[in-house]
């Protein structure tokens, strides 16, 4: 019994000089989906550049993104080795569910990658351009069916900002949601939708065979080719983002120490060859910087759901 | 790439030494439950489902379906040699199973089940890799309104078409699409019912209810119907390899038994039993030896086992290419699929083809493993039914605790100062629904295929009817849906007019015995 005491105390001695922090991240999604790829892909970093000794990823699935939130600040307020990934859709979630846990209860620490929406239609649509689908838009808004991903999130809130944009109500947005970009693809292929909305990720094997037409991406650069939004003359520029935050309570020295974990992380040759595999771009943004950005993003996402009548 | 192509690379996956050891897990399991009477393969898949959460999702899957085919094989050992069907495929195989024991040829009868199982399960499971690909490319084209007819006719042949009430099946099926409405609304990211509790937002766990309805209100059952008859188990005396008079009279049967029962599994309508029903009473006429029927004829084994070996594989047609369960064991494993992320369908032959072809090849492996399982160590199982059954029981409640406490223990719940797993709760307050449910003779499965197809069926119906902005008749424009519709109210008239000629007993011991 001494002996297994004396053993437990030598590793845990051994162990904890070798590096910083043995970081927890939480992915409050399902495994597979975007947050459980971002926390895999961290933790895969970090353990191979020596950032962390022993990197955990734990699964709060559920209500885009709000249990795990929740759970996080009940579980980890003051504690400096727990992170947690979140992005546009939990924010989008956060104001339609009315979670009494928002952003403003975590400590946000970097904006991590981004992935522009590309709008696409069937290769046999009589809608060839931009401005084909913006006059039919505007000629019976009911009459466009958009298929994207949740309710509420980056595909709906891009479509009611373009019909916004046009002169169209948004509440006329005849969006319907899928529960991901692989079902809304194949009610595009399928014709019984007129556009779909999603990922540009989602719909690139379709786009590059001739399946599906794209008409314009969603973000503020042309994405293999595809002209943006702006570029056809609807001004709006819409991303996808995924973050990372720490848990509230932190000191000054915490915080600033987990930042300097994250900036390593992102600067990492691992970290780079990760993104560009998967097909993310590189968004970091930090600090003050990032704290601006992320009001902006709140207020705008809280404006365009009341505009579409998801939040009173 | 074709299918034999396909085929090949599941074999290849499917031979993997870590699948290799699921599929041998699931059979031997399988095996078990099947021998075993009121414990069957859906309660048993429910069971593992929280506990598989964090395995591998194809090795899971491959070990899921061991158990459904294992389940088939087990249950005729039981029917033969107990009289008491071990699960409710194997009703028919008693009647002549029996008494052929009682003769002392209980081993021929054994083996004719084990071989034709195993010719059927071969069969069928091939029949299943190539039919699959032409239903998937057919299922491509439907559209919401023919997902919605679809689910429509599933729901009427999981709750009103068979058993003896329909208003009991509907019953039970409504109470599951009310559990399926609670939730945030995918349509609009509202949260519905869900009175302010977390855990609710994301709806009720399949999974919970599953393990609740099947092995909780089961124990529950049992143990309020303790002091049974204690039945008497039947050694096999003599060899047990077949003569060659039963080879010859068995032969066909199984083949017929397989066609029977494979298109009978493979439609959206019924389960297993059905095609036993059908096959006996074909043997029955075709037989040249129909003095022996009633008292021991082989061919009444043989035809039978082959049919609920070979529908076990049909109804993975519909389920892997639809996504649309037709037994309860085929829910519980959507329930499976759903738990790692994955929606049977169409889509998952095109996002997932690796997994669904080491699926289905492991199904051939699984097949070969059964029949040297359920062969030559016969003897070995039949001691498993000398288990006492409150040992068996409290196993089961222990294992289903404890499972739904590892998938989702979170102490969550609050009252007052207390901290409580409100899965738990759930779990005990589902249990304690499904046994007053089997307590008044209401059948369980329709309650699970509610909550699972409920919510598809309505994403399906507000999908339709809002790119038809709101027009109804769009429901039946396609002719898909008609066709769908018209079966479904086939499916409505057929039984109802068996039942006013008096011939109701069969279906009425369908819903008895469903599993």
């Amino acid at each position: 019994m001494n002996k297994l005491l004396l053993a437990a105390l030598v590793s845990g001695a051994m162990a904890v000089p070798a590096f910083a922090a043995d970081y927890t991240i939480m992915a409050p999604a399902s495994p597979g989906g975007g947050w459980d790829q971002t926390a895999r892909t961290m933790q895969e970093a970090m353990q191979a550049e020596g950032i962390s000794g022993n990197v955990q990823v734990t699964n709060v699935p559920g209500a885009g993104g709000t249990i795990g939130l929740a759970q996080f600040v009940n579980q980890y307020t003051g504690n400096p080795n727990a992170l947690i990934v979140g992005g546009y859709v939990m924010v989008g979630a956060v104001l339609t569910n009315a979670s009494p846990v928002s952003l403003a209860n975590v400590t946000p620490i970097a904006r991590l990658t981004g992935e522009s929406d590309v709008i696409v239609v069937p290769a046999n649509s009589e809608l060839q351009s931009l401005d084909d689908l913006v006059a039919m838009l505007k000629a019976d808004p009911g009459s466009v069916s958009w298929a994207g991903g949740s309710a509420g999130g980056v595909d709906h809130i891009a479509a009611g900002l373009i019909a916004k944009a046009v002169g169209v109500d948004p509440t006329a947005v005849n969006y319907i949601a899928y529960s991901g970009g692989g079902e809304a693809l194949a009610a595009v292929l399928g014709g019984q939708v007129t556009v779909g909305i999603s990922g540009a990720g989602e719909f690139a094997a379709q786009i590059e065979a001739g399946d599906l037409r794209a008409l314009a991406v969603t973000g503020d650069e042309p994405f293999n080719g595809i002209p943006t939004l702006q570029d056809g003359g609807v001004d709006v520029v819409v991303q996808n983002w995924r973050m990372v935050a720490a848990a509230p309570g932190l000191t000054d020295e915490q915080k600033a120490a987990i930042n300097a974990d994250i900036e390593k992380l992102v600067a990492s040759a691992t970290w780079t060859e990760a993104l560009a595999t998967k097909g993310w771009v590189n968004t970091y943004l930090a600090g003050d910087a990032f704290d601006a950005q992320l009001t902006k993003d709140i207020a705008a996402t809280e404006a365009i759901l009341k505009d579409i009548g998801l939040v009173q | 790439m074709d299918t034999f192509g396909l085929l090949g690379q599941g074999l290849i996956a499917a031979m993997q030494w870590q699948n290799l050891i699921y599929a041998f897990i699931g059979v031997t399991l399988g095996t078990a439950v099947g021998v075993l009477p009121g414990i069957g393969p859906a309660l048993t898949v429910a069971l593992l489902l929280p506990v598989t959460y964090r395995l591998d999702p194809a090795g899971s899957l491959i070990m899921f379906a061991g158990i459904y085919y294992g389940g088939m094989y087990g249950g005729s050992t039981t029917s033969i040699l107990l009289n008491t069907p071990g699960e409710s495929a194997s009703i028919v195989t008693a009647l002549e199973g029996n008494k052929m024991a009682r003769k002392g040829r209980g081993g021929p009868a054994l083996a004719t089940s084990a071989i034709g199982s195993f010719v059927a399960g071969l069969i069928a499971t091939l029949g299943l890799a190539f039919i699959a690909p032409f239903v998937v490319k057919f299922a491509l084209m439907f559209g919401p309104a023919d997902y919605f007819a679809l689910m429509i006719l599933a729901f009427i042949t999981v709750s009103a078409a068979f058993g003896d009430s329909a208003l009991r099946g509907l019953t039970a099926l409504f109470i599951g699409l009310g559990l399926g409405v609670i939730g945030i609304d995918l349509q609009t990211g509202q949260a519905r019912l869900a009175f302010g509790i977390p855990d609710l937002l994301d709806g009720i766990e399949v999974t919970t209810l599953a393990v609740a309805m099947f092995a909780i209100g089961e124990t529950l059952m049992i143990a309020s119907t303790s002091g049974s008859i204690k039945d008497e188990v039947i050694a096999v005396k003599g060899s047990i390899w077949m003569t060659a008079e039963d080879w010859k009279r068995s032969w066909g049967a199984w083949l017929r038994g397989t066609a029977i029962g494979f298109p009978i599994g493979a439609m959206p309508a019924g389960g297993a039993e059905i095609g036993t029903f059908f096959s006996y009473a074909t043997e029955k006429q075709l037989t040249k030896h129909p003095e022996e029927f009633g008292e021991g004829a082989i061919e009444g084994v043989a035809g039978p086992e082959a049919a609920n070996n070979a529908s076990a594989a049909g109804t993975l047609v519909p389920l892997l290419t639809l996504g649309l369960p037709t037994t309860a064991t085929a829910a519980i494993m959507l329930a499976g699929f759903q738990q790692f992320g994955l929606q049977p369908g169409p889509l998952l032959f095109a996002n997932n083809a690796s997994l669904v072809w080491a699926l289905i090849a492991s199904l051939l492996v699984a097949n070969f493993m059964l029949v040297v399982l359920n062969l030559p160590l016969i003897g070995l199982w039949v001691r498993l039914l000398t288990i006492p059954k409150p040992w068996l029981y409290g196993g089961i409640l222990v294992f289903a605790t404890l499972g739904t406490l590892g998938a989702n223990g979170a102490m969550s719940g609050h009252i007052g100062p207390i901290s409580f797993s409100f899965e738990l709760m759930m779990l005990l307050a589902f249990g304690i629904l499904g046994y007053l449910l089997r307590r008044f003779g209401y059948p369980i499965a329709p309650v699970v295929v509610g909550l699972i197809l409920g919510p598809m069926a309505e994403q399906q119906l507000r999908r339709a009817l809002a790119i038809s902005q709101g027009d109804f008749t769009a429901l039946f424009h396609s002719p898909i849906a008609i066709v769908l519709y018209m079966l479904a109210t086939a499916a409505i008239l057929i039984p109802l007019y068996f039942r006013l000629r008096g011939k109701g007993e069969v279906f009425s011991q369908l819903a008895s015995d469903e599993d």
